[in-house]
């Protein structure tokens, strides 16, 4: 199994730019314990969508991208984050759009830019910067260590490809 | 443009990238064991430095490529001469001197200092200002 923190993808410029967008969701588990309630302390819950599972949705969405630069033959794996600015919390009932733009990619991987927006459906819906996500992709097959990575694709699986089928987007893996 | 400058951009490049502080950042500082660099942390360096420089690096242009894992470059898991000669020619801009009397192929990534960098850079610029 895997988790997927995209819902959908909106847009797809091959090798450039991607959009996809994040439902948050009260029915998600893990923004019940993010943050739970503490009475003693006269806390209420806050229920926030975690940053990371922010950054693994922008890390999902640039992982597409640069995957379908190459038409998904490139074991594509997040290798570093650059840079990750995030101004404001998503909550339930929020939607979150990422925008992920190719920098510079070349045989051994890809740098990626990604602007975070929020959503806020009653406030109008107009998408509201609230952050940016640098990430570096490694094509791990041409790593610079030379350990070798099983034959099959396994970055990009059935999870993906529904994922991106849902989305009108043809793929061939 | 004149080292100094080159050096002065060098610099910021490896700040953004490692997340160092300036004056860690010195010509003899090595990427890996005194700025902490790792292996993913080269490409990022050579995407912030054709971005910064305005040029394209090829594949092994910069950091060592396959050198170290080509069969007839290594023995024992030291560069034979060969392969140090191969890896120098390829390298122009690195000083390999300390590396010649224990050429492990672990010690390979420890030759890469700031001022190799800077000197890649200006021979680069200097190919291609020619």
């Amino acid at each position: 199994m895997r988790w997927v923190w995209i819902d959908r993808v909106l847009e797809l410029e091959t090798g450039r730019r991607l959009v996809a967008i994040k439902h948050v969701s009260l029915s998600e588990d893990h923004i019940h314990d993010h943050f739970v309630a503490e009475p003693e302390r006269s806390l209420r819950a806050m229920p926030v969508m975690p940053a990371s599972l922010i950054i693994e949705g922008m890390a999902q969405s640039g992982g597409i991208l640069v995957g379908h630069a190459n038409q998904f033959r490139e074991k594509v794996v997040l290798a570093k984050v650059s840079k990750v600015e995030l101004e404001r919390e998503a909550g339930p009932g929020h939607t979150l759009k990422y925008t992920a733009e190719i920098e510079r990619m070349d045989e051994s991987g890809a740098s990626v830019n990604g602007t975070v927006e929020l959503i806020d459906h009653t406030a109008g819906g107009k998408p509201q910067r609230i952050g940016r996500i640098d990430l570096i992709f490694s094509h791990i097959d041409k790593n610079m260590s030379g350990m070798g990575f099983p034959e099959h694709n396994f970055v990009f699986s059935e999870t993906f490809r529904t994922l991106l089928q849902t989305s009108g987007i043809q793929v061939d893996f | 443009m004149t080292r100094d400058e080159i050096y002065s951009k060098v610099q910021e490049v490896l700040i953004d990238a490692l997340g160092v502080d300036d004056d860690e950042v010195t010509a003899d500082a090595r990427l890996t064991k005194d700025l902490g660099a790792e292996s993913i942390d080269f490409l990022d360096i050579t995407f912030k430095l054709e971005q910064e420089f305005d040029f394209k690096i090829g594949q092994g242009e910069l950091f060592p490529d396959n050198a170290a894992s080509n069969p007839d470059f290594i023995k024992d898991g030291k560069l034979t001469p060969e392969g140090l000669t191969a890896i120098k020619e390829k390298l122009p801009h690195v000083d390999f001197s300390k590396l010649e009397s224990d050429p492990q192929i672990s010690r390979i990534a420890e030759t890469f200092t700031v001022d190799a960098l800077v000197s890649f850079v200006e021979r680069k610029l200097q190919t291609a200002n020619a």
